[in-house]
């Protein structure tokens, strides 16, 4: 298990890396211009001396190498240079806002894989009863659903038509101050909406792992000798129909994280997706490179993360495989 | 009911009470943070990248953190600021010379002085400093303080409306000059003497301002006001609905329909129009066969029914355009309104020898009367005005094929293909006609897209520039206004009303004259520092 882990970790550096290089390389090719995408409305009155003054200044006219190789030296050495989209050392722009989206990810994560695992234990017990019914054509449309509709029908359901939850922000608008109670409050209606979006692909996985776990023979041996409905359903149909669900949870890492991209803007969520975006179309380097570097580190953990689970959960498979 | 469906039913509750139970357990959020009478919420839907001056925040007046030695009254006329009075201008119109008030000081305690007004200007010439509007103090040959109250700029060349561009805001050198100018600290964390104090700025959410107990013009009623940073147009007007904002800038059927509805609630709520130099044109490229024939250009200005588009596409709020200055402008030249008429269109396309060919498309000397016309993806009023401009020119028999694309496509084919243009800067005629019309300017950067290339334009350009003389002025705008009756270089479509919902709970609300730009400063709160709670 420690080696695989290793192999892994060993693994990521090159992986990294290569990322790194891609990041420039296209951003090198992309069509957007880091010079007017730094001017803004203001670009569009500049003169062109005034325009190439300003790629001077920026430096964006260097070669691609020398370009990525500075960024990558004094990345490693901590400096992560400075956001030209933001204005503002990268690290300070990642340190505000990376906070802020893993709570969001990790509440919505959570939402998604209890309701989905407890709705999918209910639904598998009895296949084609009411709620296996219900639940699982809901889960065929969620699927469909973007997130950012459900987002404004959340908000036009709780905030407008209930007026129980802040539709939007951090805290309430009109607050200077962060506090914990305000953060729950505006907390709960992006976390659900990102956690809901998710909900169906859990949901669906453990109800069919669960159904076909309850068809083997081991679950029908245990039936026949008298094992309480609880245990078996527990102990054994669970257990193995968590298997396709732990692969899931590490390949759902991307998707919450481009999920969380519409969350974030609709909920005017002050995390780092809605910054990934601006970094991208700005052709911002230093802050498009640091923002992979770390959404690449997290699909690496989740898909390390899932595999340890499986070799946990299911002592068949090996950790070396 | 069977036990099995009966066990069936208590799962499905438990499940939901589950999912919604998230929801249930935290307490209701009340009306936000907009109820108290001396703090107000705004929905505003662009955020400045930065908040220093150095780099271009606040240029065209209006800050709220900062002030410019002048500032602009509602009705855009200049009044002093940190200055004492309006400049005096020497004779040759090349020397302004400014008395400072006195008595200013910046948030932080620190006085304001000459010295504070010189750095700055001077960093915004610097060119390392990454300022994309240095080019409008290209006049500036020095600028130099005469001891503590006095500075004194010199020109290059006689500028007249070099004073509408000292409303830039002042930076203080004791903080701003010891940083780096283009990524330091001062660039989010501003201190100025204007009559708000920046509290907090959570990017992509919201700006926390509060009164500034020190300021000069005296402490504002509204003691804390906030912008809340909501880019999505329905977000704006679900969280203005839900009690959230205390205002917003909303597209027009958004306004529409938070006005017409008549609740209780939504009875408190007022629409204010604001009037603007914002207008939407089409480039006629002189570079390309067909826009560069001047019968073309006469006959595609008068072919479009600018009437039809203010009310189709802006809901009424907005005015036809016949040039870059709006008909209620007293820069604005009487009679060179042109009233839509195919007709005549029609008939000066046959007498320059555009013949319809087999498809309804004119045809001259093998040319077919057809070019393409770019709009911004993602704009949906462009997309819209495009539409409707193909379609009128259509009706003459001429075809334009309407095009997206982002102003990286764009840019290279400016030259010989057309585009959805937009602009408008209210303070003087020269900032935005010079930039759009001189002929030497053609191709460089944005500015004169169409390559348009006028001598008689060119002239009066100059001489409205450099004259400092009022009538003198006017007759040079009218010229260049008549001038384009004649030979257009663009058709101009529409000048835009800029719309914002307020909750009717203060006094003292009006809007300025508003450019193409929304800057922060634009809206009903362009003087928020002087609103005062509504009696009861």
């Amino acid at each position: 298990m420690a080696r695989m882990a290793g192999r892994r970790l060993l693994f990521a550096g090159p992986v990294l890396l290569a990322v790194t290089f891609g990041v420039f390389a296209i951003a090198a090719l992309s069509p957007f211009d880091p010079v007017k995408a730094y001017a803004g409305t203001a670009g569009l009155t500049a003169s062109q001396a005034e325009l190439d003054q300003l790629r001077a200044n920026l430096g964006v006219d260097r070669a691609l190498v020398p370009r990525w190789w500075d960024w990558l030296t004094s990345a490693l050495t901590g400096d992560l240079g400075t956001s030209s989209v933001m204005r503002r050392p990268v690290a300070e722009v990642i340190g505000e806002r990376l906070g802020w989206s893993v709570l969001l990810a990790v509440c919505a994560f959570a939402v998604a894989v209890l309701a989905g695992t407890a709705l999918g234990v209910l639904a598998a017990r009895r296949r084609g009863g009411p709620l296996d019914r219900c639940a699982t054509s809901l889960a065929y449309t969620l699927e469909a659903a973007p997130a950012f509709w459900l987002a404004l029908l959340a908000i036009w359901l709780f905030s407008i038509r209930l007026g129980v939850l802040p539709s939007g922000g951090l805290t309430d608008a009109a607050s200077e101050v962060v506090t914990a109670g305000q953060v729950a409050t505006h907390l709960v209606l992006p976390a659900l909406v990102l956690g809901i979006s998710q909900l169906p692909w859990f949901y669906l996985y453990v109800r069919q792992g669960v159904a076909d776990a309850l068809d083997e023979d081991p679950v029908r041996g245990a039936r026949a000798r008298g094992l309480a409905e609880r245990k078996v359903l527990l102990g054994h149909a669970l257990r193995s129909g968590m298997l396709p669900m732990l692969t899931l949870i590490g390949s759902r890492v991307p998707e919450l994280i481009t999920g969380a991209l519409l969350v974030e803007t609709v909920f005017s969520w002050p995390g780092i997706a809605a910054a990934t975006v601006e970094a991208a179309t700005s052709v911002d380097f230093s802050l498009l490179a640091a923002l992979t570097v770390l959404a690449t580190a997290a699909v690496l953990a989740g898909n390390l993360l899932s595999d340890l689970l499986y070799g946990l959960a299911d002592p068949r498979v090996g950790f070396d495989g | 009911m069977t036990a099995r469906t009966a066990r069936g039913a208590a799962a499905a509750t438990v499940a939901a009470v589950l999912i919604t139970g998230v929801a249930a357990c935290s307490q209701p959020a009340g009306s936000g943070g907009s109820g108290a009478a001396d703090s107000a919420v705004v929905g505003i839907a662009t955020e400045p990248e930065t908040l220093s001056p150095l780099l271009g925040y606040g240029k065209d007046g209006n800050s709220k953190i900062f002030d410019g030695l002048l500032a602009h009254d509602a009705g855009m006329k200049l009044k002093p600021a940190l200055a004492q009075a309006l400049p005096e201008v020497s004779a040759d119109g090349r020397t302004y010379t400014y008395r400072l008030r006195p008595g200013v000081k910046f948030s932080d305690g620190a006085p304001f002085s000459a010295k504070d007004v010189v750095f700055t200007y001077r960093t915004i010439l610097d060119p390392t400093t990454n300022n994309a509007s240095r080019t409008e103090l290209d006049a500036v040959e020095n600028v130099e303080a005469k001891g503590e109250d006095t500075v004194v700029f010199t020109l290059k060349y006689p500028y007249a409306p070099f004073a509408e561009r000292t409303v830039l805001p002042i930076a203080p050198e004791h903080i701003a000059g010891k940083q780096d100018v283009n990524s330091g600290e001062f660039t989010t964390k501003p201190v100025g003497t204007g009559p708000y104090v920046l509290t907090g700025w959570s990017k992509g959410e919201k700006l926390n301002f509060r009164a500034n107990p020190g300021y000069w013009g005296g402490e504002a009623a509204v003691k804390k006001f906030t912008m809340a940073v909501i880019k999505d147009d329905d977000v704006r007007a679900t969280r203005l609905r839900a009690g959230e904002l205390d205002a917003a800038i909303l597209p027009p059927n958004f306004a529409k329909a938070l006005s017409d509805q008549h609740s209780a609630k939504d009875k408190a709520r007022r629409t204010y129009a604001a009037k603007t130099f914002d207008y939407r044109n089409v480039t006629l490229p002189t570079h390309n066969e067909v826009t560069g024939d001047p019968a073309v250009r006469q006959a595609l200005d008068i072919a479009v029914d600018r009437t039809a588009m203010v009310e189709g596409l802006l809901e009424g709020a907005g005015k036809p355009a016949y040039g870059p200055v709006p008909t209620d402008s007293p820069w604005f030249t009487p009679g060179t309104e042109r009233a839509h008429d195919l007709e005549r269109a029609k008939r000066i396309l046959d007498d320059a020898g555009w013949k319809p060919g087999g498809d309804g498309i004119r045809v001259k000397d093998g040319v077919r009367a057809a070019f393409p016309l770019w709009y911004t993806s993602g704009d949906k009023i462009r997309q819209d005005h495009a539409l409707a401009f193909a379609s009128d020119a259509r009706k003459a028999g001429i075809e334009v094929r309407t095009e997206a694309g982002t102003w990286e496509v764009i840019e290279p084919r400016m030259k010989t293909e057309a585009v959805l243009a937009g602009g408008g800067s209210p303070a003087d005629p020269d900032f935005d006609q010079y930039l759009l019309l001189k002929s030497s300017l053609g191709g460089d950067g944005f500015n004169n897209m169409a390559w348009y290339d006028n001598q008689a334009v060119d002239r009066a350009l100059d001489e409205g520039r450099q004259s400092g003389d009022a009538t003198a002025r006017k007759a040079a705008y009218d010229t260049v206004q008549r001038e384009l009756v004649k030979n257009p270089g663009y058709v101009f479509l529409t000048h835009i009303d800029h719309l914002y919902v307020v909750n009717d709970k203060w006094d003292g609300l009006t809007t300025q004259v508003e450019p193409h730009d929304h800057g922060l400063g634009s809206g009903p709160w362009w003087n928020v520092e002087s609103w005062k709670p509504k009696q009861k």
